[in-house]
């Protein structure tokens, strides 16, 4: 590992000025460490963020949640307002890395984590993340776990996180402050498509800081859950995941979020899905043309076609379950 | 360098470190507490979890620095003096090892995982060990040994 300087910022506002200057901030260390390790990253001066507060779960008017940017990833799945309002965010926080990382991985971390691609983590290859300008080892390589929605040959890469798949479907909003003053971004506004860059994960500017996260309330009655296939039975990541919550009143839809994770450069929402669903009703057939609907923007390649069916299936099956789940209650 | 002080497995040690050195190597190589061991280069294998304030983590993946004013317990500070930790004394019950590499890492998840949930199910023990990888994969006894510590009231519970 390079050297660098270790400095830990005591609030925000000395986060804030010891950013910058080929600083980089250290949150639970999960991603950046193993980084920094294996030389992906270096950094001149590491800003321990930890112990600058934001670790804190509120509960706001109406229902919805803010969640502070340090809450460690345990803390946030075993809280009781999250479990009861928003299954599919603690099902999605369980469904990540093993307990020893979700004790100390954060909230702010985990969304901007960085891909897990073979090529991106390998520094002896060519990868356009990582090397800029270098090209897209994974366009003629290993091919298997390259995205299939707003696939790019910039970049095939797809976004690691298992939380941040729950959170684009449930319009979630990322606080932040900085360079750039307070911003509030919507999660769905946060990532940057292949096409976009790739060199960049994000529409953050250097410097600035996630302090939270909101989540805006659900109706109530909305059932909502998370489904992860991967290559064996837990401890990998989405090979594709779906996050779904689903309002049936009477047998129609009147609200549905649909989110696909492994399938895309961003924690991807499958708005036409949601289109085709909202109003119809909460039937296998309806929830099956909704799914195609947005299938038909898929473009696979030779070696991972597979995920197409496999996240069909898997996006059927978690809206009959939230279905069946509703009309049972 | 940076000055740290960490008091692991009961002991207040204050030292110099480079702000590089990961806490693993610094438990081993300076404070000498070898028990915990590397077994990958990757955050994968959970040979090398300790506790930190009372919570795993993967020693590897934690910087020294990162551990600064805090507690770090390891698997040679959870015996009371030659009496075994009851979830020690379920893996030796249990023939829950094999080469033995794997087993500080999976003990002190063990004892994390009944911390959490006292009367856990064998899937819920499956999924919670999920960090920890066993090369020998002698998991069947390692499951029996977590379910003797539960029932021994490990977490704080009874068992099922
Ligand atoms: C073996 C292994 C398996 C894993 N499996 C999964 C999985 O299945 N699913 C999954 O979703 N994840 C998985 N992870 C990833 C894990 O969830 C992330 O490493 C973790 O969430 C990152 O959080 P952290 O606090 O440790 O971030 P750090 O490593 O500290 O930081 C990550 C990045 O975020 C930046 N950062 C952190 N906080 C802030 C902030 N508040 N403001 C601005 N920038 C910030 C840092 O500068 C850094 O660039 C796995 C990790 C490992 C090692
Ligand atoms: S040595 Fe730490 S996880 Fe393998
Ligand atoms: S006993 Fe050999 S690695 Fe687990």
């Amino acid at each position: 590992m390079r050297p660098f300087v270790y400095e830990r910022a005591t609030d925000v506002a000395d986060a804030l000025d010891r950013a910058g200057d080929g600083a980089v901030f250290l949150a639970g260390g999960t991603n950046l460490v193993d980084h920094l390790r294996l030389g992906v990253r270096s950094a001149e001066r590491l800003v321990d963020i930890t112990r600058i507060g934001l670790d804190e779960v509120e509960e706001l008017p109406g229902g919805g949640l803010r969640v502070g940017a340090l809450v460690r990833n345990s803390d946030l799945a075993a809280h009781p307002a999250l479990r009861r309002g928003f299954p599919v965010v603690a099902q999605a926080l369980l469904a990540g890395a093993s307990g020893q990382l979700r004790n100390m991985a954060t909230t702010g971390g985990n969304l901007l984590q960085r891909t897990r691609c073979v090529y991106f983590q390998d520094v002896t290859m060519p990868c356009t993340k990582r090397d800029p300008g270098s090209g897209c080892s994974a366009l003629e390589g290993y091919a298997a776990g390259n995205a299939i929605f707003e696939t790019s040959p910039r970049c095939m890469a797809v976004h690691p996180s298992d939380l941040c798949v729950a959170l684009v479907a449930l319009d979630a909003v990322v606080r932040t402050t900085g360079p750039a003053g307070d911003r509030e971004i919507p999660m769905t506004e946060l990532y940057r498509r292949a096409e976009d860059g790739p060199e960049t994960d994000t529409h953050l500017v250097p410097g600035e800081l996630i302090t939270h996260v909101d989540l805006p309330p659900l109706a109530p009655g909305t059932r909502s859950a998370y489904r992860k296939v991967r290559e064996r039975a837990s401890y990998a990541f989405a090979l594709v995941s779906v996050a779904a919550a689903l309002d049936v009143v009477d047998g129609r839809v009147r609200d549905a979020r649909l989110g696909f994770g492994g399938v895309c450069h961003r924690p991807f929402r499958a708005r036409r899905a949601e289109e085709a669903l909202v109003g119809g009703p909460a039937d296998a057939a309806a929830f099956a043309a909704a799914i195609d609907a947005e299938l038909a923007h898929a473009r696979p390649g030779r070696d991972n076609a597979a995920k197409v069916p496999i996240l069909r299936n898997t996006a059927l099956a978690v809206l009959a379950g939230l279905a069946d789940e509703g009309a049972r209650s | 360098m940076t000055r740290i002080n960490v008091k692991v497995d009961g002991v207040d040690h204050t030292d110099e470190v480079e702000p590089r050195m990961l806490l693993v190597h610094y438990l081993r190589e300076q404070v000498g507490r070898t028990g915990t061991v590397v077994g990958c280069d990757t955050s994968n294998c959970g040979a090398c979890t300790v506790h930190l304030d009372g919570r795993s983590v993967k020693s590897c993946n934690v910087l020294a620095v990162q551990a600064d004013g805090h507690e770090v317990t390891t698997i040679e500070g959870i015996a009371d003096g030659d009496r075994l930790h009851a979830m020690q004394q379920a893996f030796h019950d249990c023939h829950a090892l094999q080469c033995g590499y794997c087993t500080p890492g999976m003990i002190m998840q063990s004892i994390d995982l009944l911390n959490d949930n006292p009367n856990p199910s064998e899937d819920e023990i499956r999924h919670g060990l999920e960090g920890n990888l066993c090369r020998c994969t002698g998991y069947h006894n390692i499951v029996k040994a977590v379910q003797q510590a539960a029932g021994a009231g490990v977490g704080g519970g009874g068992g099922r």
